[in-house]
């Protein structure tokens, strides 16, 4: 059964006691004094793995011991965090603690990095031991690739190019950026190949920039090298804000991959010409993330991870599930996607590990909602549902995007990212 | 023919036992995942007041399937719902209404916001 070795004994009673003191408060009826059913490690406390932790809590009514292995200290949210670059939002805004969600729900916390996972064994490593696992439920967030720019890959250089694709100290040092950037600089963004986190992101991102270069240096550039062929997401209301509200301030470029970059000089080369910028921001190519890579999961001619979506169970690996951006779904890697599939994930977790079937046609909602300046928000929204003959979620009828950006959706917007950060973190 | 114009079942004890077997399950996960707007069990935070998003948690359930039903039908204009509504059968309507009729309306915590702490990110 399930061992928990190598944790520092002390740290190991405490965290036991402190679930002792809990006695899961929400669940002590229907607890009793029976053993839990078994026990899930889940790695990774983004949008995915918060809210699995929390729901196979809330559904197994604390019968499922639930430990969560992430490496950082503190939630920081990706959605929103375009806004820090406009000046609208500041980091401390969108960063968060995991504390009410662990008292709340009785989840065991485990403030460390995974080094090793052994399927064969269901043993997970981290820095400071091993643990075991009945379930294990991958959510790792995305990898960075970094095959076309290698020199990008320390800590160094991206402190002068930051990708800021995922919030946190990157944004900030993009915005300091931006601050201080003469007034006609040229700032440069690249986008990689879908699939990639946040479909519509860049170019949210490119309206954040320009919305603060409008305003505060208003005769500077932008310059979006897309390795894409067009705009992945919501194309028509970007082609059109950036048209009207941002007239003759991006230069955007499609058919536009990254081939090298030239740190000293923030240059990037693309097949067909160098761009040099005042301030670079390359957005690298993206993979399941490593904690995936380590079990294993990818697909040898596609990095990221093929599940059944009935359980989000790895087609490869017995008991290990795989939720979030590393999931190879063909939908939209987004936040309340990630949350979405957690869910099923853990409904079918509960039910599995008592013997009993999961739902055989799961239907979920994804919304994302993207900023056009410090107010405005556009959705694209979609219900998407099982499809039991090819084994897929397909998008259901009547999904779409908005007309025109809105101050009444940007405020929605903002009602969303509160709903979801309780949601997921309380 | 208007779509909010069909009359659903009404559920009567006779209909609730015949509902098929996974329903639970189906209903529990699609409710959930209106939690992204909504908040856990259609509680929804509180934060900026004509435009937080309704609490589902404890509203009538014929209320519910009728809003549902109109945005779907188009008969009452939605900035986001209509999307969401026009994706459910008019099973799963009537189920959500119900699921959320049933909850128990509670004040949604929020998670403070703190300073973002000077560790290495990726």
């Amino acid at each position: 059964m399930s061992s928990f070795n190598g944790f520092n004994r002390r740290d190991f009673i405490k965290s036991a006691a402190a679930l002792g003191a809990l006695s899961f408060a929400p669940y002590a009826s229907a607890m009793g004094k029976r053993s839990p059913i078994g026990r899930v490690v889940i790695i990774g406390g983004g949008y995915a793995g918060t809210s699995a932790a929390k729901y196979i809590r809330m559904w197994s009514m604390g019968g499922i011991e639930v430990v969560v292995i992430e490496r950082s200290p503190q939630f920081v949210s990706c959605p929103l965090s375009n806004l820090v670059l406009g000046g609208s939002q500041q980091i401390n805004d969108l960063t968060f603690g995991y504390d009410l969600l662990k008292k709340n729900h009785g989840i065991q916390w485990v403030q460390d990095s995974v080094i090793a996972i052994d399927t064969g064994a269901r043993k997970v490593t981290m820095q400071r031991g091993d643990i075991t696992y009945d379930r294990l439920i991958i959510a790792p967030g995305v990898d960075f690739i970094y095959d076309s720019m290698p020199q990008l890959q320390t800590t160094e250089a991206q402190k002068q190019i930051p990708h800021a694709w995922k919030a946190g100290w990157q944004t900030v040092y993009l915005r300091q950026q931006l601050e201080s950037m003469p007034d006609g600089g040229v700032f440069v963004m690249t986008i990689p190949k879908a699939p990639y986190r946040c479909p519509p992101g860049p170019y949210e991102r490119v309206c954040q920039v320009a919305h603060y270069l409008k305003n505060h240096k208003p005769n500077s550039k932008i310059i979006v090298l897309d390795a894409n062929a067009e705009i992945v997401s919501k194309k028509g209301l970007f082609t059109k804000v950036w048209a009207s509200t941002y007239t003759g301030m991006i230069d955007y470029r499609h058919d536009s991959a990254v081939v090298s970059v030239d740190v000293p000089t923030k240059t990037v080369s693309t097949e067909f010409e160098q761009v040099k910028a005042d301030v670079l921001n390359v957005i690298p190519p993206q993979r399941a993330g490593k904690p995936a890579q380590m079990a294993d999961l990818l697909e040898s001619d596609y990095p990221w991870c093929e599940v059944d979506f009935l359980s989000y169970e790895s087609e490869k690996i017995k008991n290990v599930h795989v939720i979030g951006d590393s999931v190879a779904s063909g939908l939209p890697k987004s936040a309340h996607m990630a949350t979405s599939q957690a869910r099923v994930c853990a409904s079918a977790v509960v039910e599995l590990m008592q013997g009993r079937a999961p739902d055989p046609m799961p239907v979920f909602a994804n919304t994302c909602y993207s900023f056009v300046d410090d107010k405005q928000a556009m959705h694209v929204a979609n219900v998407y549902r099982y499809d039991a003959a090819k084994k897929i979620m397909v998008s259901a009828e009547g999904g779409g995007v908005s007309l025109v950006p809105s101050d009444k959706e940007g405020a929605y917007a903002k009602a969303w990212a509160h709903n979801i950060w309780s949601d997921i973190l309380t | 023919m208007l779509i909010s114009s069909v009359i659903l079942p009404s559920q009567g004890k006779a209909t609730e036992d015949f509902v098929y077997v996974g329903q639970a399950l189906h209903t529990r996960t699609l409710a959930a995942s209106c939690a992204a707007c909504h908040g856990t069990h259609g509680n929804a935070v509180t934060f900026n007041a004509e435009f937080d998003a309704t609490t589902l948690a404890g509203l009538d359930k014929a209320y519910i399937v009728q809003r549902l039903t109109d945005f779907r039908s188009g008969a009452r204009q939605a900035t986001v719902m209509h999307r969401h509504a026009s994706g459910l059968s008019l099973e799963e309507i009537n189920q959500l209404a119900d699921y959320f009729s049933h909850q128990k309306k509670i004040k949604r915590q929020m998670p403070a916001t703190q300073t973002l702490k000077a560790v290495q990110d990726e």
